[in-house]
């Protein structure tokens, strides 16, 4: 084992990522902005820096510790720099704390605070503030209190392979923006909000609708419902102090109750009614040769990322509605009646781990006659916020129950919040049903596990059936273009955004530490293990329900009220400019003339194509069409012919390949 | 593809420009750099075409003639140097040099020079202070006390004529290096020349190929910096327009010696003629086949591609131009892994300066010893350097490294100008080297000998070769937040430390510059300057607070003064200056008080006249109205 020397302590090494991670086994934690362990190395924030004798002042992060190296940590110089640099930072920045949402959750505010900075030496910032971005209903960001670390820029980049934000301009003038300073709902952002998990201030956080529900529970006409997502309960203790990980929904319900709610139900109750129909719609595609994969459609980003990205695979996805979605559709349509109220009274609020819940909530298909079926969602942060505005203390709370009959689930819909979960249990409701027996094992250790890409093979009543369970967009995006191009198949694909599923969403208590999302994971798994039922088809209000009031699973009245469809949110999808068109045309040539592929000599291949046209008289065989950009810009110029796509065009290969298609037609004719 | 070079071929081509050569007994070549085309050469050439073609003179405008016949060979080149008197038109073997030619000279010229072997006397450079006439390059000292090695060829051929280079000795060394040499030779012989990287940083370039070239990866690249963005600093612009062929010639044996096939320019955009001629300097050299897949017939390829870069500083720092090349936003990475290591797409990377590598061919052709003879021990060859600011003669030079600074300012530069537009050494106050990364040398260094140690050890670093003279009437401390400025604009906003230490430097200029400091700000000032420079991530960084630490060092008791006694010794703060008349000087003519634009001066005729301060606006008008030097205190 080779060995280096930490403020006159010899510290042993094997793999650490770098010696920030070698000088935390001295029990020293050296404080920083910008490092995130599943997150690249940046180097930016300097506050990790470190004196190496024989090579001066460096950044431990970026420092590959090496045999011999004699490091010091805490010099006068070192103390000096870090001073510094987080003065700097105040001075440029707005602090104002007591009236910031990230009020002793800031690292900012912890590390000048470590230091011990008492005042600061520079002048203030007079700059003109920034209008805060309100356009999105997940996340607000406040330009104002952004220290640049790029914290977010990365996140949204390596864990969602998004890009909606990054650094523009130069020197005091850098900003992180959405491309050319739009807000943040009209670029390719999808909600999920992992941004403002990294975000070390409040430049980036949650939209916040406390104000909403506050006034609903005020309103004694109402009957305010609420229904909280499975990793809520593992998650929520910390805000009070417990280890994360704590197991808490009867106490969950208990403050529910003191906030004044007059009822406590479970989302893992629809968590168990997903299943049942998307088990059910899997089990349907494989008896009536359906498409696969089939996607889960539980994850609100994902199912953005889709309608953006990939509208080609909107079959693919389970039309499914996410328990969410389906608990405001039920509660709507079924619980004025069994609760013999006004429709018009019922207010639903919805607790979730998650910011892109709060965009899901407003999507036109969940709505009825124009209203919110999930009336608000408040996530896991702004409803521990609540509980601490009446002063109760959550860690002390007596755990109580549940009302029926939305508040009873099995553990198939506890363990959702996890990555693979979704998978688990529908394994437990497909391997029973197809084998037709009862099922002798109820955990499907093989979906387990941290991997951000994992892959199963499974005999099912002796067919194989293989299963990819994914969390980030970034890595779903690797496999479905594996699955393009006929690299790989599966038959079901679990996809979640989100760090390790649900439980590593934004709108969960902020956390630095790589175990706490463990320590959550294991919740989830030992709630399950607590409960009396493990699989979604033994919850007998979910039969009752299907009795009373849907009728058949995957019926007409199931896809009215659990089902849903997607829509195509390409943002250049429309058709183009027409150059040569007749009805007559056989053969369609696009020609992309978007800016890149303009720049890489489109502009020529038109020119060509059109010549070439018209010199063998085609105009009544060919349309020529110019595209507003493919999205395929790093190949560009693209052309497509008839349903050929052609990149790195140029007039020759276009022709060549044109003239290929034509003979084709000729010999059909 | 049968389109590869050999050495038949190109002994033909290098034979033929010879032998056509001595047939033009004349050669009239009219300056094509950026500041000569700026001040109307462009229309200086096409006037001198038109009439040459009335004469009976045979002139030929390129080197397209078969015949046997002498020649007056009119051409463009790229910048002859002496930009200060351009448009420059160079007569040969005449030792003739027009200065300041305009096109109504043409005719002049025409008649007296090329038709009448005589000289049109007053076209010619005079000496700014003994208005001593000189005829050419040969005795000019402004040429005559340089020692123009890269810079050579650069004013004397046709930088758009492969050939003409080719007539140079051009492309022979890089097919001696990939035919010949063994790629550990070629490393040899560099580190051997003593040549050391001339964007910078000063790394010995021959180590630096060495590292790439020991790296075992099939695809590596050979990178040409030529984001040239410091003020005033036009060396690699002038090189790639007057000499683009060296460059590429210079990437050629580079990319031989670390086993590199393919090669990027990184340009900056608001350079287009360098752009223009480095692309056109590619293609020649693709069309006659010494750049393609089979580099004189090794079966090995070699091509390059121009990077057009917009214009940001930052890019020239290596691990933000491989970025900015990636497509990224140019963003400085933490180093280790080295370019040499993980580069452009993280493979093995070498870059190099522009004039670094032009200077590469040279080397081969006269061999390493000889390079390693010029200059000093330490710093072999010669630097060029962009003088401009208070100086006589701004320009592009060429000096042995070891060349004094006074060499510099004095002899090549022609003294230090000062404010009323005389030439007076004893103006000198100061000169900024290495731009925005560099720092100040004064007086007492005049006769130290430059070369990367010295002047490291004096605060300044050679930097890219930007040389900035400075009079008696420049306040340091703004010529300390002209820098800042600069660096704060251009710094990347990656790392905290670099990007709102700089601006807090700006912001403490300020104030001292607004008379709003104290003792504690200068204090402060200082203190934030070394924890940028040894806390920040990138070259841009660690160097930006140089022209604050360098003008602290030598010129503390100026900014002594600006804050102690709120006055600005050069009166260039216009917050520290407040305008009187002295009594004794004023002869009470009325003339400021007409001139002042806010009504605050008066007094009657004929008696000494007075300012009301709290309505000055210390415009300076009134002082330079004054015929009398009796108001004092504003410039």
């Amino acid at each position: 084992m080779k060995s280096l020397t930490i403020d006159n302590r010899i510290v042993s090494f094997e793999n650490e990522r770098n010696l920030l991670e070698v000088i935390k086994k001295t029990n020293i934690e050296l404080l920083t902005f910008c490092y995130h362990s599943e997150l690249s190395i940046y180097g930016a924030c300097r506050l990790c820096i470190v004196e190496i004798d024989g090579r001066g002042i460096q950044t431990a992060c970026t420092t590959k510790p090496e045999e011999g190296m004699v490091v010091h940590t805490n010099t006068k110089t070192l103390r000096n720099i870090r001073r510094t640099t987080v003065e700097l930072l105040l001075s440029s920045y707005n602090h104002n704390c007591t009236t910031c949402q990230k009020n002793t959750k800031c690292r900012l505010q912890s590390i000048a605070k470590n230091l011990g900075i008492t005042n600061v030496r520079f002048k203030k910032s007079s700059a003109i503030p920034k209008p805060i971005d309100l356009s999105s209903y997940a996340i607000q960001r406040n330009p104002n209190k952004c220290i640049l670390c790029g914290d977010c820029v990365r996140a949204c980049n390596e864990i969602q392979g998004i890009g909606a934000i990054d650094f523009a301009y130069r020197g005091a003038n850098s900003q992180v923006i959405p491309a050319f300073g739009n807000n943040i709902a009209s670029v390719d952002c999808v909600d999920c909000g992992q941004c403002s998990r990294v975000c070390p201030t409040g430049a980036i956080i949650p939209r916040s609708e406390i104000g909403g529900v506050w006034k609903e529970l005020d309103n004694p006409n109402k009957v305010v419902v609420a229904h909280f997502a499975p990793s809520v309960r593992v998650a929520i203790g910390e805000e009070f102090g417990m280890p994360s990980g704590s197991i808490v929904p009867g106490q969950i319900v208990s403050a529910l109750r003191m906030l004044g709610f007059d009822k406590v139900f479970d989302t893992s109750f629809t968590a168990d009614l997903t299943i049942v129909e998307e088990a059910n719609e899997f089990i349907k595609r494989k008896e009536e040769g359906g498409v696969f994969p089939m996607f889960t459609s539980c994850c609100p980003a994902w199912v953005k990322f889709t309608e953006q990205h990939y509208p080609e695979l909107h079959q693919n996805l389970s039309s499914c509605r996410s328990p969410q979605a389906m608990f405001g559709s039920i509660s709507k349509k079924y619980l004025p009646e069994m609760l013999k109220i006004d429709p018009k009274n019922l207010v639903v609020v919805s607790i979730m781990p998650c910011t892109a819940k709060k965009m899901e909530a407003r999507r036109e298909e969940f709505k009825t006659d124009g209203m919110q079926d999930n009336d608000y969602v408040l996530t896991t942060q702004e409803f521990a916020t609540m509980i601490k505005q009446c002063g109760i203390q959550f860690n002390t709370l007596q755990p109580d129950s549940f009302d029926p009959p939305f508040g009873h689930k099995t553990g198939a819909g506890v363990i959702f919040g996890n990555s693979g979960g979704v998978t688990e249990a529908a394994l437990r409701y497909i391997v029973e049903k197809v084998e037709n027996k009862p099922l002798e094992r109820i955990e499907f250790a093989e979906v387990r596990g941290e991997a951000g890409i994992r892959a199963a093979s499974l005999t099912i009543a002796g067919e194989p059936v293989k299963i990819a369970v994914i969390h980030g967009l970034r890595n779903a995006r690797q496999v479905i273009e594996r699955i393009k191009s006929g690299e790989i198949h599966y038959d079901f694909i679990e996809v979640m955004s989100c760090p390790g599923g649900c439980i590593g969403g934004a709108g969960q208590p902020v956390y630095f530490k790589p175990e706490t999302r463990k320590n959550r994971a294991a919740g989830l798994y030992n709630a399950d293990k607590m409960l009396q039922q493990h699989k979604s088809q033994d919850n007998q209000y979910i039969k009752d329900l299907y009795k009373d009031h849907i009728g058949e699973i995957g019926g007409e009245e199931a896809h009215k009220v659990l089902h849903t469809h997607f829509h195509n949110r390409k943002r250049i999808f429309h058709e183009g400019v027409s150059i040569i068109d007749t009805n007559t045309a056989k053969l369609t040539v696009s020609i992309c003339v978007g800016t890149n592929c303009f720049v890489n000599g489109a502009q020529d291949i038109m020119k060509q194509m059109l010549n070439y046209v018209t010199e063998h008289s085609l105009e009544n065989i060919v349309d020529v069409k110019a595209n507003f950009c493919m999205e395929n810009c790093d190949h560009g110029p693209s052309v497509s012919i008839g349903t050929e796509v052609i990149t790195k065009a140029n007039a020759k290969k276009v022709i060549s390949e044109l003239e290929a298609q034509l003979e084709q037609i000729t010999e059909m004719a | 593809m049968n389109n590869t070079m050999n050495i038949d071929t190109l002994t033909q081509i290098a034979d033929k420009y010879k032998s056509q050569m001595t047939k033009i007994t004349r050669r009239v070549t009219i300056c094509g750099g950026t500041g000569c085309i700026a001040n109307g050469s462009q229309n200086v050439y096409d006037e001198l075409v038109k009439q040459l073609a009335l004469t009976n003179i045979d002139a030929v405008v390129d080197l397209k003639f078969e015949d046997n016949k002498d020649h007056t060979y009119v051409m463009h080149s790229g910048c002859q140097g002496f930009c200060q008197m351009g448009p420059l038109v160079t007569i040969e073997p005449d030792n003739i040099q027009y200065v300041k030619v305009k096109p109504a000279d043409v005719s002049e010229i025409v008649l007296k020079t090329l038709a009448g072997n005589s000289i049109v006397e007053r076209l010619l450079y005079h000496d700014p202070v003994t208005g001593q006439k000189f005829n050419g390059t040969k005795d000019i000292p402004f040429y005559a006390r340089q020692n123009r090695t890269v810079l050579k060829n650069i004013g004397h051929i046709d930088p758009a004529d492969i050939k003409a280079y080719i007539g140079q000795k051009g492309y022979f060394s890089a097919y001696n290096a990939w035919t010949n040499m063994t790629d550990e030779d070629i490393c040899n012989d560099m580190i051997t020349s003593g040549l050391r990287g001339r964007g910078g940083g000063g790394f010995p370039t021959g180590r630096k190929w060495n590292l790439t070239r020991i790296e075992k990866n099939e695809k590596k690249y050979i990178i040409c910096n030529a984001d040239e963005g410091d003020p005033g600093a036009f060396m690699d612009r002038s090189i790639l327009e007057g000499n683009p062929h060296s460059v590429v010639e210079g990437m050629m044996i580079a990319a031989r010696a670390i086993g590199a096939n393919e090669g990027y320019i990184y340009v900056r955009t608001e350079y287009p003629l360098a752009c223009k001629r480095i692309k056109q300097a590619i293609n020649d050299a693709k069309n006659i086949g010494i750049l393609g897949d089979d580099v004189f017939g090794t079966s090995n390829g070699f091509k390059i591609t121009v990077m057009e870069g917009a214009g940001a500083f930052v890019c020239g720092e290596e691990t933000a131009l491989i970025a900015s090349i990636e497509g990224k936003r140019g963003m400085p990475r933490p180093k280790p892994p080295f370019p040499a290591q993980a580069g452009l797409f993280g493979k093995p990377t070498c870059i190099n300066n522009v004039e670094t590598l032009s200077a590469v061919p040279l080397i081969f052709q006269n061999g390493p010893t000889w390079f390693k003879a010029i200059g000093t021990e330490k710093s072999a060859g010669t630097k060029t350097f962009a003088v401009t600011g208070n100086v006589a003669n701004t320009g592009l030079i060429e000096v042995p490294f070891g060349t004094t600074l006074r060499e510099i300012v004095e002899n090549i530069g022609g003294g230090v100008l000062t404010e009323d537009g005389k030439v007076d050494m004893d103006a000198f106050k100061a000169a900024q080297i290495g731009g925005p990364s560099g720092g100040c040398l004064t007086k007492e260094h005049l006769d130290m000998p430059l070369d990367y140690e010295t002047l490291t050890a004096m605060g300044a670093m050679v930097g890219s070769g930007g040389l900035v003279v400075m009079n008696d009437q420049t306040c340091i401390v703004q010529i300390a937040r002209f820098f800042m400025r600069f660096t704060q604009n251009e710094s990347c906003g990656k790392c905290t430390i670099c990007r709102e230490g700089t601006k807090q430097m700006l912001a403490l200029l300020d104030d001292i510059i607004e008379g709003n400091a104290t003792l504690q700000t200068i204090d402060l000032l200082e203190e934030l300057a070394h924890s940028v420079k040894i806390g920040s991530l990138c070259g841009l960084g660690k160097t930006a607070p140089n022209p604050v630490l360098a003008t602290l060092k030598y010129f503390r008791t100026e900014y002594d003064e600006h804050v102690i006694n709120k006055r600005c010794p050069t009166k260039r703060c216009k917050a520290l200056t407040s305008a009187e008349i002295l009594a004794d000087k004023c002869k009470g003519c009325r003339v400021c008080i007409k001139v002042c634009p806010e009504g605050a001066i008066t007094g009657e005729l004929k008696k000494p006249h007075t300012i009301n301060k709290a309505l000055c606006i210390k415009c300076g008008a009134c002082a330079q109205a004054c015929k009398f030097n009796a108001i004092t205190g504003v410039a």
